[in-house]
Parts: C-alpha cells; structure tokens; sequence
C-alpha cells in the first residue's frame, strides 16, 4: 500500500502535517508532500477533510499462496520444558485455524525431546513437526533456523506463529529473511479477514501510542510472533492424540556458526510476571532501591508478585526482568496494583489488560488513575501500611 | 579494523503525549534522537576503535535528509563517517524491505570486520532488522549482547542475555551484533568534535543508485507486510477515586477487592 496525494484535491491546510505520527508529511507550496519517513499507517488518509490523501494496494510477490495450508505454532522448549508462551500460541493457533478451516501444528526442535510431543497433543495440535538432533540441544540461531526453515519449505505452513522471547525475536527475522517473507513483530491480537481468510496481525508501535493492524498479502508464510502473557491458554485435553512427522535434519560442519559455550542462570530471585496473579509494581515514587521493601511486603501479604516501571529499571533500582511495559514484560494479572508509578504510556501498554488496577500516587493528575479501577491519591508510604493493617484486620 | 554500526533517528516516544480529548497523538516538541540501543552500539564500536588504532568507524543510517543531525551526533561522538541511505525510492519500507536496502549500503562499503547494531528501535521495537540484515549478508548473528568478552584474532565471545541469565557465545567474525543498554554506558559528544560534525563532509547520502539497488527492490513495493489500519488504543474507562483518610481508603480498596473476590 502507498500513500498518495491527488494533488486537485489537496487544499494544503496542514492537518496531515500535524497529523503524522511520523513527521513524514511536508507542505511545499500549499501541496502536502509524502517524504520516506512514511510507514504507510495511513492515519492522514482517514484524517484528511478533503478525501485529497488515497492509499492504494502495490500488489508484488510471484508466490503461490494457495500451496500453503495449515497453522504452525514454534513449540519452544528450554531444557526439556516448554515455554508457556507456546501453550498460549497453541490456544490462539487452535481459534485461528478453526476459523480458516485447517489443521493447527506445532514444530518442535530440540534433542530428545519426544516427551513433550502428547502435551502438543493434548493442548490443541492435530500434528508435531519434530526436529531432533544433538546439535538442536541448545538454542542457537543457525542451528533453529534451518531445521524450521527445512519444514516450512517442505510443509507449506501459511501461518508461522512464534513467542516473543529472547529467543522467538532472535529466531524469527533470520528465518523470515530465509524463507523470503514478511514477519510482523510483538503481535498483541490475531483475526482471520473473515473474507480472504488473511491473517490480521495487531501490534502496539510508537511506545504504544499507536496500534497498528499489519498483514502480509502476498507472501508465504504469514509469520508474527506474539508477546508472552497475551494470549489464554487452552483447555488441556488429556490423552488427545495427533500425527508425528519427523523432520530430516542433519548439519554440515560450520553450518551453525553460533557456537555456545556456557550457559548462565541468573541466581536468586528471578521474576516471572506473566504468570503473577497479583503484581504489586514500584514506581520512581518508591525514592530508591529500598522502595521496593515495602512494595514487596505487600506483594508477600498477598500471594502476589513485585514489578516496576522503567524508571526504577533505568535508574537501577532492579533488575530489568520486573520491567512491565512496552520494553518489559506485558502482564494481564487478576490485580495490579501500582504505586507511585505515574502511567507512562509505555507502562500502561504493558498492564492496562489487567483484571483490577488500583493506583495509589501522589499526583491526582497521574494518568495512571485514567486506567486504575480504584484510584487512592496519597502517599504509597502511608497507603500500604494502612492497606496490609485493613487486610489483617479483615482476617480477624 | 573497519567497523560499521547500523543507526536511526527516532522520535523519542517517552515524550510522546495523547491528547485526552481526541485521543490523537500529540507529537508537537517531541524530539529526535539518536535510538538509545544504537547509541550502545556506537559505544561498543568506539571501545573497540580505543583498543585497536588506526580502526575506523563508519555508521550506517536509512532515513530522511534530517536523520543527517543524528549521524552529526554520532560523528561528534567519535566515529569516523557515516552514510545516509535516503530517497523516496527507500520510503514506506517495513523491517524486510529496510534490511535490503542497508545491507546493499554495506556492502558498498565493504570490507568490515564486524558490525554492530541497536537491539531495537524505539518508534517500532521490532529487533527485526539486524538479524534480517545478517542473513541478507551471509553473516552469523547474535542478538542481545549484554558483554563482549573478548575480541580474538577470528572470532567474538559475547554474553547474549536470557530472559533468565545469560549465555556465553562465540562467532566467527565478521558477524552481526545487537546491542542492549546493559552493554554499556554511551559516551559524551566533545566540544572538538561537534565543531568538526558540523563542518567536515564525512557523511555521504547515497540514493538506489549509489547502492545498485533495483526500484521494485526496495522501500515500499519490496514489502511484504502492509498496514491495513493503524488507530489510537482506546483508552481503558476511568474508575472510582477513594476518598477519605488514608485509613479509610485502605479499608475501602480492600473490601472492594474482596467483595469482587480478586483477594
């Protein structure tokens, strides 16, 4: 798609100018101009007064789409187990091959791994592409991407869908390069076009000022990968039984040139957001590092999990594994409650799907209020101590 | 040694407000800046020019003509040139169709020994288009490097962080690096070389031309992913603000929480 102007039409009032989230538009005597900064989001399009702003479809790919059926879901698996982002893709993969009328599969790479095939099974997949190899033991990128992109080119899959894990965002771009297709990152919602059966791939840009709706026409497979945390996992179905295809995979010498040498876990405490029920989150307004004692207390009294906004991260108050947010973690807890954290929209695009937000800050004007379900405008010292005191004397 | 960083100029979305009536952007006095993760980039690569003389830093941008004042920036933080991939021809790229265009500005320059980028850019936070880059050129990739342990005569040991740790790797070099602020702190520009960013010509703006790179291979036409519709996210209704003593509204918010059984 291209962005046009029909020139008879265009006044030259200046509102796409305005308009452009990214200042592509220029005025050159009383004409708008398009320059290359424009993504095609099509925002002055829908704005223009004058109807002078067109986009048009560029349609350019010799592939033919209708050889490629099917949903794949890339079942990650660390160290024998799989990623709950990819139970998570098994439930959305299972919604959108329903709607396409097709099968749903996952592609499973590791060595010796055969143990977590019935779970593909059992939590939605009608087959398991198995890629098992001593050299799959460990993650590496060559290593991941040419045994995938073995089975896709002798598969077919017309939809790839992958977490969007250290690991998925590493996988993904080498393997759409290779596979000579489009990828759309970060997806926070799949649809299928109920009409071409296309999939629509929704995903926040702009630090989540912006919401774009991206599909791949033209090109096979349609591949996204989908942040962690996002998506409901399905029902699993105990002993439910697919097909088993296994992938030929063998390396040449030098063929994975990522050679990994140690592998190091971070010790203590590591945070696991997208799985909290309960997230109590520090702010900048929890004043430094120690902050977080009282946040933590909290979080203990209530079974729940501490995180923090990127400020506490940036400022390294924490470690960046309890970032929530755009660049962090998104979390869908049954209860976040965030304290002294103003609402960057940033922030807020990583939590605003929470079941309950309470927000407790000093600023009334905080926008983070503008999301909260409860607001409490104090300070998050006094608040807290007075919150564990109302919670104990409710179990009393 | 010849290293080359991939940059952007980017708006700098942390400033980025909506407008609570209309629920447009507001983008009025947003500045541009350098993207941070390309900043470390730069950083890693100007280390690595301290430790071996006589190397050279070039950094490689695909933008408009103002991206010009973030390429000065990083002239005036210490490399040595940079390029400007820019023409309309480049425009309405997505990640796929970027890769190409800065992978057919590198190898114009040829002759690298590494290259380094930003993890990801702010304004679309994809981390797509380094590792689509090294693909495009043939190279290894390691993404999230949070630590180069050491440069050796063929080859790089880097730390790629984990969601949980850390991993150690070693790629042959020349090979594609992504960057991440835990890599390392960006340095100051010097008054020295501002002066000479601003007066010297070591940026050169090469068009698909300059870089033997076919129309329909590029920018827009070149893209597989198109977008179909872009919008503002509906903002989540506002609820109840408490009032009362701070005694009361705690009692208040836990037996709200209670009635509704999320505690």
């Amino acid at each position: 798609m291209a962005i046009n102007i029909i020139a008879e039409k265009c006044k030259g009032c200046g509102k796409c100018v305005r308009d452009c989230p990214f200042q592509a538009i220029t005025m050159e005597n009383k004409l708008a101009v398009v320059g290359m900064a424009c993504t095609n989001c099509g925002v002055c399009a829908e704005n223009c007064p004058f109807g002078a702003i067109e986009r048009t479809e560029s349609s350019m790919s010799n592939v033919d789409i209708s050889l490629y059926h099917g949903v794949w879901v890339f079942a990650e698996q660390r160290e024998g187990k799989l990623m709950n982002v990819s139970i998570e893709l098994l439930g959305e993969g299972r919604k959108l091959a329903d709607q396409i009328g097709t099968e749903l599969a996952a592609v499973l790479v590791g060595s010796e791994v055969d143990g977590l095939v019935d779970e593909l099974f059992e939590c939605g997949a009608d087959k398991v592409y198995y890629a098992d190899a001593p050299e799959l033991k460990g993650y590496t990128t060559d290593g991941y991407t040419n045994a995938i992109y073995k089975g896709i080119l002798k598969y077919k899959p017309e939809i790839v869908l992958m977490g969007a894990t250290h690991i998925g965002r590493d996988l993904a771009p080498s393997l759409a390069v290779k596979c000579g297709t489009g990828l759309t990152a970060d997806c926070t919602k799949l649809d299928i076009d109920p009409e071409d059966k296309k999939l629509m791939q929704t995903r926040p840009a702009f630090g989540g000022n912006l919401m774009a709706t991206i599909v791949c026409p033209h090109h096979r497979p349609q591949m996204s990968t989908v942040r962690p945390g996002v998506m409901e996992k399905p029902v699993r179905v105990p002993g439910r039984k697919g097909e088993l295809i296994k992938l030929d995979i063998k390396f040449k010498p030098g063929e994975i040139r990522q050679n990994v040498l140690e592998v190091v876990k971070k010790v203590g405490e590591i945070a696991s957001l997208s799985d909290a029920d309960i997230i109590v989150s520090g702010g900048r307004g929890i004043g430094g590092p120690e902050g977080f004692d009282i946040i933590r207390k909290l979080a203990d009294r209530l079974g729940g999990t501490i995180g923090s906004s990127r400020a506490c991260v940036d400022a390294g108050w924490i470690d960046h594994s309890y970032q929530v947010g755009q660049t962090g973690t998104t979390v869908k807890p049954k209860l976040y409650i965030a304290c002294g954290i103003s609402g960057a929209i940033q922030h807020l695009a990583g939590m605003q799907t929470s079941g309950y937000i309470v927000a407790i800050n000093k600023n009334e004007n905080a926008p983070i209020f503008e999301v909260a379900d409860f607001g409490i405008v104090g300070d998050l010292f006094k608040v807290i101590p007075a919150i564990i005191d109302a919670l104990d004397a409710q179990e009393k | 040694m010849k290293i080359i960083v991939c940059a952007k100029q980017v708006p700098d979305t942390n400033e980025v407000k909506i407008d609570p009536v209309k629920g447009t952007l507001i983008r009025d006095g947003v500045p541009s800046i350098l993207n941070p993760d390309d900043a470390n980039a730069l950083e890693e690569a100007l280390c690595l020019k301290d430790a071996n003389p006589g190397s050279t830093v070039t950094v490689v941008s695909m933008g408009p003509g103002q991206a010009m004042i973030m390429l000065r920036e990083c002239i005036a933080m210490g490399a040595d040139d940079a390029v400007l991939l820019s023409s309309r021809a480049f425009g309405g790229a997505d990640t796929c169709a970027t890769s190409t265009t800065l992978a057919a500005g590198i190898k114009k320059i040829g002759d690298y020994d590494i290259i380094f980028a930003g993890r990801q850019a702010i304004d679309g936070d994809t981390a797509q288009v380094a590792p689509q880059l090294a693909q495009r050129l043939g190279l290894p990739v390691v993404t999230y490097v949070q630590k180069v342990r050491e440069y050796k005569d063929k080859s790089v040991v880097v730390e790629r962080q984990l969601e949980d740790g850390f991993e150690v790797i070693e790629v042959p070099t020349p090979c594609v690096l992504t960057c991440i602020k835990e890599l390392n702190t960006p340095r100051y520009m010097t008054i020295g070389r501002i002066l000479y960013a601003c007066e010297s010509d070591c940026i050169k703006v090469w068009n698909e031309n300059d870089v033997e790179l076919d129309p329909s291979k590029c920018g827009l036409t070149a893209s597989p992913t198109n977008v179909l519709r872009s919008f503002t996210p509906p903002p989540k209704g506002k609820g109840e603000m408490l009032s009362g003593t701070v005694n009361e509204m705690a009692a208040a918010v836990v037996a709200k929480l209670t009635e509704k059984h999320v505690i």
